[in-house]
């Protein structure tokens, strides 16, 4: 078997590797969709590896051979995975394919869970109010979102700063954010390699929410100190959670040791000037991505035209 | 800057949620005069009178008669009581991340200390970013 078929794994790893540089110099909104895009491509890529592995063992069994009427001498000749090898894959194929199901599901079901809640939330602007002296904002999904603000998160903010508040979650909310999350989450399931992937998209789609909440308020410092605000805020009030929610934010949370965490990169960032586009990395990590892709694709066609080769033999 | 024509060309919404959050901050039924000297006083006049009783029209407000005009008060805490739901349920959700995009996620103390000290030397080199508008109706 063409050893072309591990290349998604060994592209995932690097892909892996290079997903939080990647998010922090490309410019949010193209890092969102290049990463997304890579993340659902190599979890394609590698499954589809996987199932080449796994039938490219089977069909070295005469049983298989005699049920697709394929002449053995002739699949024996090409280079068949062994079978222990071919078994793993199979196996692996079908963990990665409960796993995204398993995952699609779930989140099916919370998003229409929270589209239902959300429109039974009171009124009918997007923009919900809530007298809680907590400091919380969160846009939830739906068609359109709708923007929860606690009374506590406003009070903490000037107009202005409002203004951009709201801004970034509109760009959530307009942007359909959640489908980014979803579509990497799913592919982070299917192969577990993708999970730094996953973990770089929802900080991008953060970076251009606050992007455009800059354009909006046509001010990058302005922007930067109500991110900042905003998180002492929340820290100084935080929102009452349940204990399993407010123990997964603590493993959330990044050590000091591992660097600094999400919402001072977002400050930092927009402190700095507006980045630049990196159109030769974009293209780099896009050609790399296609080329995966097409030699699975191209080593699929062969064992396509090996199987067609020894059925006209046998 | 917004801060200069922001008030005339702010979103209806915004305006709205703003002109809530004061009345739910306020605890008592305020008048169209209080609301606007609590919104930063940039705005018409009728303008915040257009904002309350649209606001009033959706049944988030309810309204009595004070003198000549209208004081204003939030439904019995009914629209806090509804999302303070709904927060509840979203978070009991297995996959909460997937339906909740917080504007700021959790922060180590590191962080923190980190952000602190970016915001003062922030202030420090840029005193001029500070912001121009009065603060908060929270303030």
């Amino acid at each position: 078997m063409r050893l072309v078929v591990y290349l998604p794994l060994v592209v995932s790893v690097l892909a892996a590797v290079a997903a939080r540089p990647l998010a922090e110099r490309v410019p949010p909104r193209t890092a969102a969709w290049l990463l997304t895009g890579s993340a659902v491509v190599l979890a394609a890529a590698t499954g589809a590896g996987l199932g080449l592995l796994a039938l490219s063992a089977a069909v070295r069994l005469p049983p298989v051979d005699a049920l697709g009427g394929m002449s053995l001498s002739v699949v024996r000749r090409d280079d068949p995975a062994p079978l222990p090898l071919g078994i793993a894959a199979g196996l692996l194929l079908a963990a990665a394919a409960a796993a995204a199901i398993r995952a699609a599901w779930l989140r099916t079901t919370a998003l229409a869970a929270a589209h239902r809640r959300a429109r039974c939330l009171p009124g009918t602007g997007q923009v919900v109010v809530l007298a809680d002296q907590a400091a919380d904002a969160y846009a939830a999904p739906g068609w359109p979102g709708r923007i929860v603000v606690t009374s506590g998160m406003l009070g903490a903010l000037t107009n202005a700063e409002r203004e951009v508040l709201l801004a970034h979650e509109r760009a959530h909310a307009s942007g359909r954010h959640y489908l980014f999350t979803t579509a990497a989450r799913l592919a982070a399931a299917a192969n577990p390699l993708l999970r730094p992937l996953a973990d770089a998209v929802g900080y991008t789609l953060e970076r251009w929410a606050d992007e455009h909440a800059a354009a909006v308020a046509r001010s990058r410092p302005l922007a930067a100190r109500t991110v900042a605000k905003a998180a002492l805020a929340a820290r100084a009030a935080p929102p009452r959670r349940p204990a399993s929610a407010a123990m997964m934010a603590a493993a959330a949370a990044p050590a000091s040791a591992r660097g600094a965490g999400p919402v001072p990169r977002r400050v930092a960032a927009l402190l700095r000037p507006a980045p630049r586009p990196r159109l030769l990395l974009v293209v780099a990590a896009v050609v790399l991505i296609v080329i995966c892709g097409v030699s699975v694709l191209d080593a699929a066609r062969d064992l396509h035209a090996l199987i067609e080769f020894a059925q006209a033999a046998a | 800057m917004p801060q200069e024509n922001g008030a005339a060309r702010r979103a209806a919404g915004e305006l709205e949620a703003a002109a809530l959050a004061v009345l739910q901050a306020a605890g008592s039924a305020l008048t169209p005069g209080d609301v606007r000297e609590r919104l930063g006083g940039d705005l018409a006049y009728t303008t915040v009178v257009t904002i309350l009783s649209r606001l009033y029209a959706k049944g988030v407000l309810t309204r009595s008669r004070t003198g000549r005009a209208y004081a204003y008060a939030p439904v019995a805490d009914e629209p806090g009581l509804a999302a303070r739901r709904m927060r509840g349920l979203l978070e009991a959700e297995p996959d909460r991340e997937a339906v909740l995009a917080r504007f700021v996620s959790g922060m180590s103390p590191a962080d923190e200390r980190l952000l602190r000290r970016m915001l003062a030397e922030h202030l420090a080199e840029h005193p001029a970013d500070q912001p121009a508008d009065p603060p908060g109706p929270n303030d």
